[in-house]
């Protein structure tokens, strides 16, 4: 198959999950009655609509950041979680909740950027000039310790009530966003979109090493600076507006790059539609589970994502052998 | 057209690896970097592709110095074939040499100019039959030879290469060997780290020896390549002599008693 076909294909697709996204739900809304004057074009409207576009950008921004995060290290294993910036954005979530910061309008928001934030600097400070190990040890220890704050303000929580709230939007999805959410989100993501997708020629000089990289004229400085730049703007707003929502830019690269190849500029905008799909279709069907409630975004992509990534492994060992 | 270093000095984390280097490397010219490990020969081929700032005295390219140049001029005039034959994704070699435009491309995509270079390069160095096999799936030889065509690509006046040899077969080091020979010979400058002394003494023009971070000797291998430098250096029993077709040999005995 030809990659200009695939890219045809993944749009396509991407357009369909898009669309399966607006009309699924324990009520399914077809597209005659998305501009009803009745409660199906309310909820098209109210709950639907910035659900699906929310979906799409999250998606998007996880896949790509996870095929950045994933050339940068030039380690498959890698993703945007590794930075930090997720356990600091959601730490920041928790702490808002906590002190109802987040009956406020763009409380929770902007806690969660402020804690993405700071998590950007601090990584910028522990890991200037050391390089890739650098960076990783420096997101490590970022993540650890804001994961180890988010427990610790667990577990103050005046009461349980507040306590299952904080873990409820732990968990992450995309249920109740307005709109306004989705307006206050996107244009932090789209800069660090466009951040992320002007790595590409510098990731792809990195297949030949650090100093295979320096000598054909890259700045690594200025290449680690745009990656933290760029992942911590995009999945900080991500994890923002819906949780963390795990393993997406952990296995899309990797669908990608059995299809794309694995020059890693290649993969970088199929790896946002496939995050995009991969996303949009796991909030389809959490919404199709029937029974009270609904599964939670994150821990349906999980479940879904450890078995394919299984699989994926599996079948790499094979070629390998 | 010479590539120069005056007083050169580098330091990693307190100790010094060159103190006080001099040497010049001319175009047209195969110059090998020789010392035993930890010489400080690396060091100085980094100082010299502007990877490394040195702590003293500077590192120059017709009178420009390297460190204040421009990283895509740099790139263009200098090529470097670093240590290892690293690669770390399953590209196509195609895909491979192509990164040699990188500091000729402007926008997306490649233009003519790169394209012919990328097909000139995989050429020379015969690896058009494998340009769409995943540079993973080559053998050393095979690869080596790919990375090599990845600089050329670049079409740089200056090709520096960190042991090049290393992990090849005989015949694969004399594929490389001969390759940079041509270079040298169609009006390149090129510089190679190497460990070989057989092949320093066939293959260079010019010798820098290296101990201990210093510059111990340099010139042509008749000047460098002595029995009393290699005793001193590398601490080997070795003897020279000129074999029936007149060229030179170089025969180790072994280390040198004490």
């Amino acid at each position: 198959m030809n990659t200009r076909a695939v890219t045809s294909l993944l749009l396509l697709l991407t357009v369909t999950a898009f669309l399966l996204s607006l009309m699924a739900g324990k009520v399914w809304i077809w597209p005659t009655s998305w501009a009803a004057d009745n409660a199906d074009g309310w909820i098209f409207l109210e709950l639907r609509l910035p659900r699906a576009v929310l979906g799409l950008c999250i998606g998007a921004v996880l896949g790509l950041s996870g095929a950045v995060m994933q050339g940068y290290l030039r380690n498959p294993l890698a993703d945007p979680a590794v930075l930090g910036v997720s356990a600091s954005a959601a730490l920041g979530g928790v702490v808002a909740i906590y002190l109802g910061l987040n009956l406020l309008p763009f409380g929770l928001f902007a806690c969660a950027m402020l804690g993405a934030g700071s998590s950007i600097l601090l990584l910028l400070v522990i890991s200037r000039g050391g390089g890739p190990v650098g960076f990783i040890l420096g997101g490590m220890v970022l993540s650890t310790l804001a994961g180890a704050l988010t427990a610790f303000v667990i577990s103050i929580a005046p009461n349980p009530f507040a306590a299952n709230e904080i873990i409820n939007w732990l968990m992450g999805a995309l249920t109740d966003r307005l709109m306004a959410d989705v307006w206050t989100a996107l244009p932090f993501m789209a800069m660090g979109v466009a951040l992320l997708l002007s790595t590409g020629r510098a990731l792809d000089a990195l297949t030949l090493g650090e100093n295979g990289a320096k000598s054909l004229g890259i700045n690594l400085a200025r290449l680690q600076w745009i990656i933290v730049l760029g992942v911590g703007l995009a999945v900080g707003a991500s994890v923002a507006v819906s949780g963390v929502v795990g393993f997406v830019g952990l296995i899309v690269p990797h669908f990608i790059r059995a299809i794309y190849g694995e020059q890693p500029s290649q993969i970088l905008l199929p790896s946002a539609l496939g995050g995009a799909i991969l996303t949009l279709t796991a909030d389809s069907l959490v919404r199709l589970v029937p029974g009270p409630g609904e599964v939670r975004l994150g821990i349906a992509m999980a479940v879904l994502g450890a078995p394919f990534f299984l699989l994926l492994l599996l079948r790499y060992r094979k070629g390998a052998a | 057209m010479t590539l120069t270093v005056r007083n050169l000095g580098f330091s990693h984390v307190q100790r010094p690896t060159l103190i006080g280097v001099d040497a010049t490397f001319e175009a047209g010219k195969l110059t090998v970097i020789l010392g035993p490990n930890g010489a400080g020969k690396s060091t100085l081929l980094a100082c010299l592709a502007g990877l490394l700032k040195p702590d003293s005295g500077t590192a120059s390219l017709h009178d420009a110095d390297i460190t204040r140049m421009a990283p895509t001029a740099r790139a263009r005039q200098i090529g470097l074939l670093p240590q290892g034959a690293e690669t770390h994704w399953a590209i196509t070699s195609l895909a491979l040499v192509a990164l040699g435009r990188i500091p000729h491309m402007r926008g997306a995509g490649t233009s003519k100019d790169d394209r012919r270079a990328i097909t000139m390069a995989m050429s020379a160095t015969a690896t058009e039959g494998f340009a769409h096999r995943p540079v993973t799936q080559l053998s050393g030889g095979e690869r080596a030879r790919v990375l090599l065509a990845r600089v050329l690509a670049g079409e740089p006046s200056w090709i520096l290469a960190d042991e090049p040899l290393a992990n090849l077969d005989p015949g694969f080091q004399l594929d490389i060997l001969n390759l940079l020979r041509r270079q040298a010979e169609a009006g390149k400058g090129v510089v190679a780290v190497l460990h070989d002394l057989h092949h320093a003494v066939r293959f260079a023009d010019h010798l820098v020896l290296l101990h201990e971070g210093r510059l111990f000797a340099q010139g042509s291998v008749d000047d460098v390549i002595t029995p009393s430098n290699l005793a001193h250096v590398y601490g080997i029993d070795a003897n020279l002599f000129k074999d029936e077709e007149g060229s030179v040999q170089l025969f180790i005995k072994g280390k040198v008693r004490s």
